[in-house]
């Protein structure tokens, strides 16, 4: 066997290995094809035999030939044995392989699904890695769904090596297989916290790309962000996160608002560009955000743009591009402060770097005027004839386009420029772009009546020289135009001059070699120019003329007829039939010219590209109703079509009306000051037309600038006799003499058509998502509670495993783990009172209340030290009041800042910076139950819908212990699963400078109460705490307890005890507590229909007492759910001022209550299987509503 | 960052696609591959490290960033996400660590371990999304991985590594050094990434 080894070992001594093949490949330059066959049929022997070294060697080599473009995916199942082989060594060959070449397709992944999920739980870190990031590569929706879970713990693994590799891998889980989201989400924000610097990093790198695509339904998580930001120091991270608020930013301005400030302080503090360059982009998308509502920011604009401005003019060319990358992100909202660096821009559009010069065009784009646009496009048609290489080129021919049509030609004056600068660009050489050119002419042709003649012209010239157009293969793209050209001079013959000699141009042998959709084009349009040229000659009597053109074309079509291509011949041999049959009747004399004409009467509207789409099913049409009845089907296909028109319905309901559009255009192009009253100057048209060849666009640059000075003239002329008439208007006219682009009127009266659009719609954009996208699967709501279902598709742990492991954290799905919450430190025992009811009040559970508590965090942005003592005495209500009025709050508290001066600034800022985050983690931690508690979120929703009123905030947690260094807060909840067990979370805050490590937990079992312990040891040892705390950060871990009775109330006497590590040393020590176990942390909220709790009632097997309060002076409903939320109950019905309730303990006791408000008091009779359980439950809440 | 992140590295004699979550086919990543060089290379030295998006890669919103030392382009394909500064810095940090870990790393080295640059990779960059910017984080773990490698050759892996080294022995070419020490392309203040 040894020897066998050895053998083994030497003869693949011999085998050729990696860097045996990668040299011979290169002593193989001539025949390396066949070389490389040769080492293929090698490989396959070698994969043949059972030594898995010699198999990883094979695979190996493999890989590399699959980087030089060889499919090696035939060998797909000798990769995956080579990936499960069990060193390490070769598992990474393996994986590398797999990662290299396996894709959806590949049949055999399917075969992996085990291996990895060993390889997932190895105890050798390197190989869960390995598998990892293998995995990242080739996930399949179905590996997705079957290791989610797995993934999900090790996202709590130990190492920090693993954790950022399970947190980094779950965005791709997310995408295979988008119902991982929900469940895996609250891990994943916990991961954002993480004391790792790299798993922080990659917690927020998967955040943000899943908000990128999806931000609304992260915008809660802003505060959080806002938290990382201000204290992250780590550049990548920062980048990362800014360019998040770029993308929450437009969906909610007041979160702008709050961005502005440190993020300017960053632009002014920061070394690193690539962090600067990102903050100025944040910022820019910000003020984009708040240029419709807030106009002074002008500041922050100066800065970006003099920050920009520093970027475009240094040397590095990096840097200039990113500059005018985010200088056209400007422009959009505030061309005016990037006009005014014109000058570098045009620049910019000299500098040899292509990528530089394509930037610089996007931002001439937005600078155009109607006064300047001539002048622009004329330089760049200088660049069009200097470019080199046809792709910038192309681009600089779509730029000129893009900014001439932009908005609807509005700031094209003179069309016939235009058409001069079409027909130009048309001579340019192997452009792609000939069909642009062609439907911007017909679309200028169509729609501006009055160019109509003179494109006519342009046209008939183009179809002329048709042959310089389409004589060069290589200049196919442009021969595009003449379709173009052909249908004008065909749709609009009636502007022709030289139409004979038009349609002998059409008739030219050489065009049988264009393209077929353009013969056919051709074939069609010149039946439109013969028979107006027939009418032409029939009304001025010359017959004879008339005769010769049916002869031209009866002769001249046979050519089409032969076409190959379809279209063309069977539009050609229909016409001819047509022709002859009219040349018959002209022989008759029979005048045919109406009838010819008759064909090709009324005129083409342009159509909107979406108009089809818009139209609205009529009513009473059901596209997908069956004509005659469906074969039988099942219930579920019947439901379907119902549900589509439905939508459908709704979709149209959402159109707008169409005439703010046609408004618009008619008073851009009709009511243009002067259009109406300024006599048209005359252009002599002679001019551009007898120009031999080509027109020049140049002229009209010079003509223009005539026109307008003209116009002026003629202007003040008309101002001046205003002037006498009407003096008092003097000053107003005065204004108006410096020459804006409203002054500007066009050259010709244009009346731009409005393309058609169906009855009340309109264009726009919203159809035009893709429905394949693939991050629109993962748009889904986080905030919602998770139902039963939505968990992840595994054996479900229980608390009690959890404990035996607590470093590797359990999956426990549903598990709560709520964020610690901040209170502030040394306060005076009243204040703390306040600060407590305060945060209590904070506490939010009803649904939709993400938003108002994101208003909160959004509106309190500074509150002052005043405002907190002031925002706690009036009642709950108003403290989480509407936006509107949380606007209002904060200007006042900024006017109070202000009158207060500046003296105690430097203090106040400290403690807003507190506050904030003090806020934040409040937020968080309601937004934590969210997630977590399953049944109180659903259950308030039903009990927050009864009013509109807001309710207010509350919190479960209540504080265990507390002294310098460390700060319990702590809360039950029973445990579904197991009768006697509680869950109770605690939540440790390090408040020291220190490092704390080496918690332990401990308390002194009762008989009836006891900790439950991990096997083996024994009840007077303490639990661990399955984490250590860098100084500020808090943590939650969980303890279980066991229970005989819970009729009573318990009370356990623990222990805290914990290493305090810092620079002086380390320090042992200990924090005493009490744990109270009330009688509601036995109960379960657990929902009840009312015919079950009226059944109940009746049995008669339950005890009854009741309690009476006064002094109440909440309104019911908040009454109702602070019931709900302390003490676990839900409604079950209510009416008026009176209420059922129900919930049920972990043993199962039914307690129900009625709950009567009278006028300033409030009486609870209780039913419960248990008479004490009820007293005491009872009692715990007479307690509750007595602070009322 | 979906299809962005997607890094792609090109030797200059040996083109090599080094991965990225593309799943495309062998031959659409070769047409890649080669346009990218040809796009890249007949770049001037004085011009940006960034290009716009065609096509192939997947359309405006990705960007090809790529450095050059002396006769390798490091071509990295990212989309709108990533900012390009950073990962600029984040090749400067690739070559930087392929530098450490091959001591005084060469074109040769890159050639004749590819595995070895694409496991140095990995630990950069996984499924197409930038896992760890940190250098002395990345060569700890190749270090450790290359550790444990050894250990599980044992001694049936002396003969085959001595074997390899006579092989080498006879290498026809001669390394060149690609000399990370004055590269010269500037990348203003930036900052090691934490």
């Amino acid at each position: 066997m040894a020897l066998k080894m050895v053998k083994g070992s030497i003869d693949r001594m011999f085998d050729k290995n990696l860097q045996d093949l990668v040299r011979g490949i290169r002593n193989h330059k001539e025949d390396e094809a066949k070389y490389i066959s040769q080492c293929i049929d090698e490989i396959k022997q070698e994969l043949k035999q059972d030594n898995i070294a010699v198999k990883a060697n094979a695979v190996c080599k493999l890989t590399y030939l699959q980087m030089l473009g060889y499919d090696i995916s035939w060998a797909a199942f000798n990769i995956i044995e080579v990936m499960s082989a069990s060193k390490f060594t070769f598992k990474r060959i393996g994986y590398l392989a797999a990662s290299q070449c396996f894709h959806e397709g590949t049949d055999v992944i399917m075969l992996t699904t085990n291996q990895i999920r060993k390889d997932l739980s190895s105890p050798n870190q390197y190989d869960t890695g390995v598998a990892l990031t293998g995995l990242s590569c080739f996930v399949t929706p179905d590996l997705a769904r079957d290791l989610a879970n797995d993934i999900m713990t090790l996202m709590s693994h130990t190492k920090p090596y693993i954790r950022k590799k399970a947190v980094l891998i779950m965005y791709k889980v997310f995408l295979k297989y988008p119902e991982s989201l929900r469940p895996a989400f609250p891990r994943l924000k916990e991961k954002l916290e993480d004391p790792d610097p790299g798993v922080q990093s990659a917690a927020v790198n998967v955040i943000c790309e899943l908000a990128r695509r999806n931000p609304k339904n992260y915008l809660s998580l802003a505060p959080l962000f806002f938290k990382l930001m201000t204290s992250s120091t780590n550049n990548w991270v920062l980048i990362k996160i800014i360019k998040l608020f770029g993308a929450l930013t437009p969906l909610e301005p007041r979160l702008g608002k709050k961005l502005i400030e440190p993020l300017t302080n960053l632009i002014h503090s920061t070394s690193a560009m690539s962090l600067l360059y990102e903050c100025v982009n944040t910022v820019i998308a910000v003020l984009i955000s708040l240029s419709s509502g807030m106009p002074n920011h002008s500041a922050s604009i100066q800065l970006c743009v003099q920050k920009l401005r520093i970027l475009i003019e240094d040397s590095d060319q990096n840097l200039k591009y990113l500059g005018l990358l985010a200088m056209s992100k400007i422009l959009k909202t505030h061309p005016k402060s990037v006009q005014s660096h014109k000058d570098l821009i045009l620049q910019c559009l000299d500098d040899k770097d292509e990528s530089i010069r394509l930037r610089a065009l996007d931002l001439l784009y937005g600078m155009v005027s109607k006064k300047n646009l001539m002048e622009i496009v004329k330089k760049l048609m200088i660049h069009v004839d200097k470019a080199e290489g046809t792709t910038y080129r192309d681009e600089l021919l779509t730029k000129i386009i893009d900014i001439c049509s932009q908005s609807n030609y509005q700031y094209i004056t003179n069309f016939e420029w235009y058409i001069s600068i079409l027909v130009e660009l048309t001579r340019l050489e192997g452009t792609r772009h000939g069909h642009l050119i062609a439907a911007q002419m017909l679309d200028v042709a169509i729609r501006v009546k009055a160019i109509r003649k003179f494109a006519v012209s342009q046209m008939a010239m183009l179809l002329d020289n048709a042959h310089l157009i389409a004589s060069n293969t290589q200049r196919n793209g442009i021969c595009e135009v003449l379709y173009a050209a052909a249908w004008i001079c065909g749709e609009f013959s009636e502007h022709l001059e030289e139409s004979n000699q038009t349609l002998e141009a059409m008739l030219r042998p050489k065009v049988t070699t264009l393209p077929g959709h353009i013969q056919a084009v051709y074939v069609q349009n010149m039946v439109k120019l013969y028979a107006s040229i027939l009418q032409q000659k029939e009304q001025s009597g010359e017959k004879e003329a008339a005769q010769e053109i049916t002869q031209l074309m009866v002769d001249r079509l046979p050519q089409f007829v032969q076409s190959a291509d379809l279209e063309v011949q069977e539009r050609a041999s229909c016409i001819l039939q047509l022709i002859k049959y009219i040349q018959k009747l002209q022989i008759k004399e029979v005048p045919v010219a109406e009838e010819v004409i008759a064909l090709f009467a009324g005129e083409l509207n342009p159509v909107a590209p979406k108009a089809q789409k818009k139209v609205p099913v009529p009513e009473g049409l059901d596209l997908d109703a069956w004509i005659n009845a469906p074969p039988s089907d099942s219930e579920s296909e019947d439901e379907k079509p119902k549900t589509i028109f439905h939508d459908e319905e709704q979709r149209h309901s959402r159109h707008r009306q169409p005439e703010i559009d046609e408004e618009e255009l008619a008073r851009q192009y009709q009511d243009t000051p002067g259009v109406e009253h300024i006599p048209v100057v005359q252009i002599d048209l002679s001019v551009p037309l007898k120009v031999p060849g080509m027109p020049m666009s140049d002229q009209y640059v010079k003509l223009e600038e005539e026109r307008r000075h003209k116009q002026k003239l003629e202007k003040d002329k008309k101002k001046k006799k205003q002037k006498k008439e009407k003096k008092g208007k003097h000053r107003r006219h005065n204004s108006l003499h410096t020459e804006s682009d409203e002054d500007i009127a066009p050259a010709q009266h244009v009346d731009i058509i409005t393309e058609e659009m169906p009855e009340n719609a309109l264009p726009s954009d919203e159809d035009d998502k893709d429905p394949n996208d693939p991050y629109k699967a993962l748009d889904i709501d986080l905030d919602k509670p998770l139902a039963d279902s939505e968990k992840l598709p595994v054996q479900r742990h229980r608390n009690a495993e959890n404990l035996k492991s607590p470093d590797t954290e359990a999956p426990l799905v549903g598990k709560k783990s709520k964020k610690p919450k901040k209170k502030e430190k040394k306060h005076k025992e009243k204040e703390r009172e306040k600060e407590k009811k305060k945060e209590k009040e904070k506490k939010v559970t009803e649904e939709g209340k993400k938003g108002e508590d994101l208003d909160f965090w959004l509106s309190t942005a500074p509150p002052p030290s005043s405002i907190t003592q002031t925002q706690s005495e009036p009642e709950g209500s108003t403290v989480l009041a509407e936006p509107e009025e949380n606007e209002d709050a904060k200007k006042e508290e900024q006017e109070e800042d202000n009158d207060e001066g500046k003296k105690s600034s430097k203090h106040r800022k400290k403690k807003h910076k507190k506050e904030k985050e003090e806020k934040s983690k409040d937020k968080k931690k309601s937004k934590k139950k969210h997630h977590h508690s399953e049944e109180e979120p659903a259950e308030s929703v039903q009990n927050g819908t009864l009013d509109d009123e807001p309710l207010p905030p509350m919190s479960s947690y209540c504080l265990l212990a507390e002294n310098s260094y460390v700060k319990m807060t702590y809360d039950i909840q029973g445990n579904l699963q197991n009768d006697s067990q509680v869950t109770v979370s605690v939540i440790f805050e390090n408040k020291s400078a220190s490092f704390l490590k080496s918690m332990e937990l401990n308390v002194l079992d009762s008989l009836n109460a006891k900790m439950l312990r991990p096997e083996g040891s024994s009840v007077h040892d303490g639990i661990p705490v399955p984490f250590q705390l860098p100084p500020g950060i808090s943590n939650e871990a969980q303890f279980v307890f066991t229970l005989q009775s819970i009729v009573m109330a318990q009370k356990l006497k623990g222990t805290l005890s914990f290493i305090v590590k810092n620079d002086e040393g380390s320090t042992h020590e200990k924090l005493d507590f009490k744990l109270h176990f009330s009688c509601a942390s036995y109960l379960i909220t657990t929902p009840c229909y009312s015919d079950a709790f009226a059944k109940l009632l009746e049995s008669g097997d339950l005890h009854m007492s009741s309690i009476k309060v006064d002094g109440i002076s909440i309104s019911f409903q908040h009454l109702l759910a602070k019931i709900c939320f302390y003490h676990h109950f839900s409604v079950v019905e209510r009416v008026d001022s009176c209420a059922s309730m129900y919930s049920r303990s972990i043993q199962g006791h039914h307690v129900c209550l009625l709950v009567k408000k009278g006028e300033n008091s409030v009486s609870v009779d209780g039913k419960c299987n248990d008479s004490t359980l009820l007293s005491n439950l009872l009692d715990e809440m007479k307690e509750t509503l007595s602070k009322c | 960052m979906g299809l962005g992140g997607s890094c792609a590295g090109w030797l200059m004699q040996a083109p090599c696609w080094l991965g990225g979550d593309f799943s495309l086919s062998e031959d659409t990543q070769q047409q890649i591959i080669r346009e990218t060089f040809h796009l890249v290379s007949k770049r001037d030295e004085n011009v940006c490290n960034f290009l716009e998006g065609g096509l192939l890669i997947g359309g405006s919103d990705n960007k090809l960033i790529y450095r050059h030392y002396a006769t390798l382009y490091f071509v990295f394909c990212v989309d709108s996400s990533e900012s390009e500064l950073g990962i600029l810095d984040l090749i400067q940090v690739f070559v930087e660590t392929l530098d450490k870990c091959f001591e005084n790393v060469c074109e040769l080295d890159l050639i004749f371990h590819v595995d070895k640059v694409h496991n140095i990779l990995a630990e950069m960059v996984m499924g197409g999304m930038v896992l760890e910017t940190n250098m002395n984080e990345i060569v700890t773990q190749i270090d450790a991985q290359n550790k444990l490698e050894k250990s599980e050759a044992g001694l049936a892996g002396a003969p085959a590594r001595a074997v390899s080294a006579v092989k080498n022995m006879n290498l026809p070419e001669i390394p060149r050094n690609i000399n990370i020490g004055d590269i010269s392309i500037k990348v203003p203040n930036l900052p090691s990434f934490k």
